[in-house]
């Protein structure tokens, strides 16, 4: 797989020339590969969203480059507006974004401000609004009238009609009662398993990150402290812990399990896994 | 880049000016200004000018700092030093056209821009040290007479702290709107005036629903706790005067007393 976005030596400064001066985000170098779903960690304050910020050219650097494709994104400034229909980016809370009249309406303003034809951005909007899992019933109402959880689904989908190359989530989970999350999460996986595009999503949660990515970023003090496939990155639960982090709950288990004495992989991150070591260990005691 | 902008302008600190009761600031820059209307000639400007400057120095504020406060009215300045340079009636100096600078429209200028510049730097001077919060609650206070003409002064009081509170919560808000907004491409720097006026509906809808939805919350969880006006309300911390507030209070009348003979006898 080759790199869609390499992020070299970024860092970025917030109140330059005031007492409040800091880094916010600190040299960090990282890549993210073509049609890959990952996930970015850290604490609050750790620099993730000024970081996926960076990605989409919506902050400048203060030193260091973004390269999307081979192409430095800030090479031709007039032209920050391309890449951001590239890489589409999801904030928190999007629904408080909505303005339009009507749901079809908000979900067409991306690609409308793309300069597409009606006919494209008809068939875009409905596509979008089925990943998202709403029917189309939804269309003609007014995006204020619909309860949270949808409202949320209809930002999500108003990124998704970019058609972006990169879709980036930002906390897409937040504030959503436990069968809303499953479900969310549920849409997201699906979007990238059909799409293939590649997926960036941003959370604080390690069960959500674990059940769901291809590989974890790590993000701790402004830099990237680790990163690897959630098994690497579980494996180092201490380091985790050090950073002001957690590991699954899963992997709660299966550590206290191996502290006990059982020898058991301490950094199995799903129930499924967890379960076939526990079955194999009784089998090979039995 | 909206964080920029800094409201309120209060700086912290710790000097006499900061601890002054923020009535006694008050009074004193509504004296100030009387005095500084009263004052006539270079003696008096002199003398006001030296308050000023005792200020400044008492408070601690960089004088760099109320220079820059200046700079949005350079306009006016400049304008009324014009008006005045040329349409003062006297001995006249120099003619051109249809202007005469007049040795008295010189002085009227000078003194013109020198009040307007030592007005708002005085005022400055009392919006630097004193913070948003006792500036409402000495405000409070001091119109607390009207109320007997059913003035509703502490409802007035509690608007201006709200708004004064939640003025940084919505430029965050504004800013981050925007960028949502700019990752689904819109765009507010280019396109015609109209374009451009437009191309606000995208931030001003979301904006305005989240004001609303944050005055509700606001509204239900004063009353949660039993906000129920004026009346029978205690405060927690009660503005007392201190003597520092009585000898600068003093002080600051035999200045305004000077001030005033010397414009009496036509200095």
């Amino acid at each position: 797989m080759k790199p869609i976005i390499r992020v070299e030596n970024l860092t970025h400064t917030y109140g330059v020339n005031t007492p409040f001066c800091r880094n916010a985000v600190d040299h960090v170098s990282m890549e993210i590969m073509e049609g890959e779903f990952l996930g970015i960690i850290g604490h609050t304050g750790s620099g993730k969203s000024t970081l996926i910020q960076h990605l989409n050219g919506l902050l400048k650097p203060t030193s260091g480059r973004i390269l999307l494709g081979e192409e430095d994104i800030w090479a031709d400034p007039k032209r920050i507006r391309n890449v951001r229909f590239r890489v589409g980016l999801v904030f928190q809370y999007p629904e408080y974004q909505l303005f339009e009249e009507t749901v079809y309406k908000d979900i067409a303003f991306g690609p409308k401000n793309m300069g597409l034809d009606e006919k494209e951005i008809d068939r875009r909007v409905r596509s979008a609004l089925a990943f998202s899992g709403l029917g189309e019933e939804l269309l003609d109402k007014s995006p204020f009238d619909l309860s949270g959880g949808q409202k949320r689904r209809v930002a999500i989908a108003g990124v998704i009609a970019m058609e972006p190359e990169v879709l980036i989530l930002d906390e897409p989970s937040a504030g959503l009662d436990p069968a809303g999350r499953q479900s969310m999460l549920e849409n997201i996986r699906n979007y990238h398993k059909e799409k293939g595009t590649t997926v960036v999503m941003v959370s604080h949660s390690m069960d959500e990150v674990a059940e769901n990515v291809d590989r974890i970023a790590v993000l701790a003090n402004a830099g990237v402290v680790m990163s690897g496939t959630p098994h690497q990155v579980f494996s180092r639960a201490q380091e985790l812990l050090d950073v002001g982090l957690n590991v699954p709950q899963v992997t709660q288990v299966a550590m206290e399990l191996k502290r006990q004495g059982l020898a058991i992989d301490p950094a199995v991150y799903t129930v499924a896994d967890l379960r076939a070591a526990l079955c194999a260990l009784r089998g090979g005691i039995a | 880049m909206l964080k920029d902008i800094t409201l309120g302008q209060y700086f912290p600190g710790n000097s006499l000016a900061h601890k002054l009761d923020p009535r006694t600031k008050i009074l004193l820059t509504v004296l100030y200004i009387v005095t500084l209307f009263c004052a006539r000639s270079f003696v008096s400007y002199g003398i006001v000018a030296l308050l000023l400057a005792t200020g400044v120095k008492v408070s601690g504020v960089a004088p760099k700092a109320l220079v820059r406060g200046l700079k949005p009215i350079l306009f006016i300045i400049c304008f009324t030093a014009a008006l005045n340079l040329l349409y003062t009636p006297g001995e006249v100096l120099a003619s051109f056209w249809i202007f005469k600078i007049t040795k008295e429209g010189i002085f009227t200028a000078f003194f013109m821009v020198l009040r307007i510049t030592m007005l708002i730097m005085g005022t400055f001077l009392l919006t630097y040290t004193t913070s948003p919060i006792a500036l409402t609650d000495g405000l409070e206070t001091l119109l607390g007479p009207l109320k007997k003409a059913k003035v509703p002064v502490h409802e007035l009081a509690m608007i201006m702290s709200i708004a004064l509170r939640f003025i940084p919560t919505l430029i965050e808000e504004t800013d981050k709107i925007m960028s949502a907004q700019k990752a689904r491409g819109a765009d507010f720097e280019s396109g015609s005036l109209m374009q451009r006026a437009k191309a606000l509906v995208p931030i001003l809808v979301p904006l305005f629903i989240s004001a609303f939805r944050r005055a509700d919350e606001l509204a239900v969880a004063m009353e949660c706790r039993c906000y129920h006006g004026d009346a029978g309300r205690t405060k927690l911390h009660v503005l007392r005067y201190q003597a520092r507030d009585y000898l600068v209070l003093a002080a600051y009348g035999i200045v305004l007393a000077a001030v005033l003979t010397l414009a009496h006898f036509g200095l």
